[in-house]
């Protein structure tokens, strides 16, 4: 079925399962303020809140399946937004899964929590498919405006408090660059369409004009700001420290994904003729997101900043695949987010798992010696920590993420040699303290004053588990997960990449340029 | 013998089974219901090192038919086999054997039911666990040798370095946090380095559809790299090779990690792992890239580098307080002589270097195996705690004298032939290298004499060691095997060197022949 977007019906149909999973919060909103606020309420409304997601995933998964697709307009119909959808709906399961255990503990009887997530969800949603620059923004703010508030859900708490209004007024003040952004490209080109955003750049002979060059670079900030790249990165590790830890895997997996996915998108989509103007920028935040991601955490003893820094890190990686910005680079941007959410997820269930009401010990060293008592927790720790190293077999498909993100940066037409090596040394880097959290919890001894911890529930586990065993199964056999992100690109996306700081750009004048492999493997740049 | 192999279909399954016993043999391990320390020995669930020392045997003698299905005057892969892994990126599960690899695959199975047995009573803790990462570090140790798709070569190469590190971390000596993490990242780095070389060649081989290929065998028959690009791909996996190997400024890793480990650890790390690097240079960094290799300047670093190695190995072999720190030490001479053996490239040389590779594997090994006997006795390895204990142990006296010497060179023993092959071999090309290679054989009779003599033969005067018992059945059975293969490969090497020499000769055509090539193109532009 080919949507036409023109048509209100058929817009709906396109958002199919954004308006099932927004319908559904507003129902599931309606109940959870029909009764008094009870811990039991709440739990209902988690597991509903799951199913939900649950029977969206499964309308993604068919919408991705019947290969929809829709005419240029102001949404997309693509595979890369059923994609981004899939690994969002994950995160949200998995945020929700470790909350009901965690908000019963912290004495959150809130309902509306679960609800709260799903909204941040469903905008996150809207951000993968929009396909307009008022969209982007609309997406943003429904995603934001949600995490906000579950930041500061634990009010009782000042950290918790502290971390919100910290979030909430960089986070505006994002957004406002965003809208600045927005607001100059519009002036620059008419139009806020990424598909005629991209041709009047091209009819009007825009590259050199300073108002389109400044709205970029507005954008590049506040999306900078939003995956939390250096220098932009400095909300992040507070916020992470004070959100409750669930919210916090959320912010570091789920928010992330979706900022890059529309970042992603728009860069690729509405400006690859000016690619010249953004790429060493993007080049830049690329290369130092992950040497001060990666440094800064060497120094860290808390196991949530530590995680914080650990997802700026990554964020450097996801933006060495939107440098390389192929049909490759956004098939391994897709694989990367993916293992980067399981992985990141499972790790922070286990620190779910460990946490006590409060969560006033949260040092790394408070799990030395966890081997002997919780084996099975630590096992599993040390598989996230190995795969968000990056590292084969044992930490599974982190390592095949960089892999493939090294792989589609040196098969580019103009292969990023140099930022492989900064990827590869970095990756080096974080050995340093995703071993310190491995060797603090298998070969330190156990403090004998050190209470053994609460036998975790059964959610919280079953993220753990349900994580460590996707990263293991799928870091065996990965084929699936590629050739499913390798049919999972961005229509528009081309594999037209002139080269950086070259004074002339190849212009294409259809909107959709033909792929150009073909030609390519002539002029080989590997060295014939 | 061989009839009965072909008969089974032995050569269809041998390399994927001898892949798959382990990790079967990892999980019914960690299944084992786990039992209290027993009250005589205090060993936790002491069923898991039988289970473990079986799956080992079983595992020998799977790979033993190899000694007669192969055959040497076949030059091409033997036992191949050949899968489809992740075809969206070119990997294949690609194994297969020549004969170097086949060597190395037995050397490895033979060590391992032994350093079991070595671990048999002191490591008390944990139990499953450790023998499970012992099992799933010989995957990955021969897979390295296996691999014929430099994709699954990387997978293994890192394979082994997590259960090492658990290994050395969790059943260590005092400093094994420091060690292991030391260990950990010296490998890694240049490891990765390789990776980026790996997926360079991969993209630089891609098909048409741009999927890239890691086939070794294409990589050989194809390459044909700018120059300046394969010596910066010579690098990377000159790199990760020197340190595993160790070559000599990269050496720093070894002492620490040798002695904190546990003494199956160390027999590993000295007996088979440390042949990972010059494996590696055999199978990869020569054959991939000749021109680099060849390149006059390149070769005479590494040549100095290894006889820098030999020296200055032994140099501080022969001050070590320690024992296992002067094995350790006396690894670092060893490996020189590997080095210098395969960097010289004649037929003589490169066989004696495989033969070092090989003898350093059982001399070494043993060495450990004794160092951590005694250790568990007296708890203490510094030469000075000791003396005169020839009296109080003979037969573990006369066991360290015959392991000391078959390590020093002593013709009869399998030191000598090794040794002598590679000095003969690179005699021919580097004599003024190899004379002073020559003098490292006087300085390891000079350490390891003077440290038996310190142990064994100085006058009692320490009341602890009056009483120390002798060896047992258990540790006496576990060295005969090593002894009996001391002398058999000191006595009649040529059943190894007949297996060996066709995949030697077949590299050195290859490395040479390409540089000749290189060299008449290079004449004709």
């Amino acid at each position: 079925v080919n949507f036409d977007l023109n048509l209100p019906a058929q817009l709906s149909g396109a958002l199919g399962p954004d308006l099932l999973l927004i319908g559904g919060a507003m129902i599931l909103l309606l109940w959870s303020a029909w009764r008094p606020e009870s811990d039991e309420h709440q739990r209902n409304i988690g597991i509903l809140s799951i199913a939900l997601c649950i029977v969206t995933m499964v309308a993604v998964g068919y919408y991705a399946y019947t290969g929809y697709t829709a005419n240029v307009g102001a949404i997309a119909v693509d595979n890369f937004r059923w994609a981004a959808d899939e690994i969002f709906l994950i995160a949200t399961i998995g945020t929700i899964a470790m909350s009901l255990d965690y908000y019963a503990r912290e004495g959150i009887t809130a309902g509306e929590a679960h609800v709260l997530l799903l909204l941040a969800t469903s905008g996150m949603m809207i951000l993968a498919a929009a396909r307009d620059l008022i969209i982007v923004f609309l997406g943003i703010e429904m995603m934001s405006i949600a995490v906000y508030v579950l930041v500061g859900i634990n009010r009782r708490t000042e950290r918790s408090a502290e971390g919100a209004i910290k979030y909430f007024l960089l986070g505006a003040f994002s957004s406002a660059f965003l809208l600045y952004g927005i607001a100059l490209v519009y002036g620059a080109t008419g139009e806020t369409n990424f598909a005629r955003v991209y041709g009047n750049i091209d009819k009007l002979h825009l590259e050199h004009s300073a108002l389109l060059l400044v709205g970029v670079a507005m954008l590049l900030v506040g999306f900078g700001f939003k995956v939390a790249a250096a220098p932009f990165h400095m909300w992040a590790p507070d916020v992470y420290e004070g959100a409750p830890t669930p919210i916090t895997a959320y912010m570091a997996a789920a928010v992330k994904a979706a900022a890059f996915a529309a970042f992603f998108r728009l860069f690729l989509e509405a400006f690859p003729t000016i690619l010249t103007t953004w790429h060493l920028a993007v080049w830049w935040l690329a290369a130092i997101t992950m040497i001060v991601g990666n440094v800064i955490a060497l120094a860290q003893r808390d196991i949530k900043r530590l995680l914080a820094y650990s997802s700026i890190a990554h964020a450097g990686y996801i933006l060495v695949a939107v440098v390389v910005g192929t049909k490759l680079g956004s098939s391994a941007f897709l694989f990367y987010l993916f293992a980067y959410t399981m992985a990141t997820l499972g790790a922070f269930a286990v620190v779910v798992a460990l946490g006590t009401r409060g969560e006033n010990q949260m040092q790394v060293e408070g799990y030395a010696g966890l081997w002997t008592v919780c084996p099975g927790l630590a096992v599993a720790m040390a598989v996230f920590m190995l795969a968000l190293l990056g590292f084969p077999i044992f930490g599974g498909i982190g390592f095949f993420a960089k892999w493939y993100v090294l792989q589609a940066a040196l098969q580019s037409p103009f292969p990023q040699t140099r930022l492989a090596i900064v990827l590869v040394v970095t990756s080096l880097v974080s050995s340093g303290y995703y071993l310190y959290v491995v060797m603090v919890m298998f070969m330190k001894p156990r403090d004998s004053a050190a209470p053994r911890p609460l036998h975790a529930s059964a959610w919280t586990r079953t993220v753990v588990w349900g994580s460590a065993a996707v990263i293991l199964i799928f870091g065996v056999f990965p084929d699936a997960i590629v050739a499913f992100t390798r049919r999972s690109t961005p229509t528009l996306t081309t594999d037209v990449v002139p080269e950086p700081r070259s004074p002339a750009l190849q212009r294409t004048a259809a909107t959709t340029p033909q792929p150009v492999i073909a030609v390519r493997s002539g002029q080989s740049t590997a060295g014939h | 013998m061989t009839n009965f192999l072909a008969s089974i279909g032995y050569n269809a399954w041998v390399l994927p089974a001898l892949l798959v016993i382990p990790l079967i043999g990892a999980v019914v391990i960690l299944l084992l219901p786990a039992a209290t320390a027993t009250p005589d020995q205090g060993i936790e669930t002491p069923i898991a090192r039988v289970v473990a020392f079986w799956i080992f045997v079983l595992e020998f003698v799977v790979s033993l038919g190899m000694w007669w299905s192969y055959d040497p005057g076949n030059t091409q892969w033997q036992a191949g086999v050949d899968l489809s892994w992740i075809p969206s990126w070119g990997v294949r599960f690609s194994v297969g054997i020549d004969g170097i690899a086949l060597m190395m695959v037995l050397l490895t199975t033979f060590i391992m039911p032994l350093a079991v047995l070595g671990s048999w009573t002191s490591i008390r803790t944990k139990t499953r666990s450790y023998y499970a990462l012992l099992l799933i570090l010989t995957i990955g140790m021969l897979g390295v040798f296996l691999a014929r798709d430099l994709f699954l070569f990387y997978v293994m190469w890192e394979l082994m370095l997590v259960p090492m590190y658990f290994i050395i971390g969790i059943w260590g000596g005092e400093r094994r946090i420091y060690a292991s993490l030391k260990f950990f990242i010296y490998t890694m780095l240049p490891s990765l380095l390789m990776l980026v070389a790996i997926i360079y060649l991969g993209i630089h081989l891609r098909t048409a559809a741009g999927t890239p290929d890691f086939s070794y065998d294409r990589l050989l028959s194809v390459s044909t790299l700018p120059e300046r690009t394969a010596l910066w791909l010579f690098a990377a996996f000159f790199l990760a090779f020197a340190v595993k190997v160790p070559m000599f400024p990269f050496h720093t890793w070894l002492p620490d990690a040798h002695v904190e480990a546990p003494t199956a650890g160390s027999v590993i790390l000295a007996g088979l792992m440390l042949k990972m690097g010059t494996f590696g240079f055999l199978r990869f960094a020569l054959p991939l890239f000749p021109g680099a290799a060849m390149n006059h300047t390149v070769r005479m670093i590494i040549l100095i580098l290894a006889v820098i190695g030999i020296i200055y190995g032994a140099l501080v072999a022969m001050v070590q307080p320690d024992f296992k720190k002067l094995v350790a030490y006396s690894s670092v001479s060893h490996l020189g002589f590997v080095m210098l053996g395969i960097f010289a490239l004649t037929v003589q040389s490169v066989q004696g270097a495989l033969m070092v590779m090989i003898n350093h594997g059982i001399s070494t090994g043993a060495l450990f195996l004794l160092v951590g006997m005694i250790y568990e006795r007296r708890h203490t390895r510094l030469l000075d705690s000791y003396g005169g204990i020839a009296r109080v142990v003979p037969l573990f006296a006369a066991i360290l004298t015959f392991v000391s010497l078959s390590s020093i060179g002593l013709p009869g023993t399998n030191g000598f032939v090794g040794e002598f092959l590679v000095l003969i071999g690179s005699y021919r090309t580097y004599p003024v290298l190899a004379i002073i290679a020559a003098t490292g054989v006087i300085f390891a009779a000079t350490y390891l004499l003077w440290a038996i003599q310190r142990i064994l033969f100085n006058p009692l005067d320490k009341a602890e060691n009056a009483h120390i018992p002798d060896l047992n059945r258990r540790e006496l059975g576990l060295l005969v095997p090593l002894l009996v293969v001391i002398v058999w490969l000191g006595v009649y090497p040529a059943p190894v060197l007949r297996r060996m020499e066709p995949s030697a000769q077949v590299l050195i055509n290859r490395v040479e022949g390409n540089t000749a090539l290189a060299r008449l193109s290079e004449v004709a532009r």
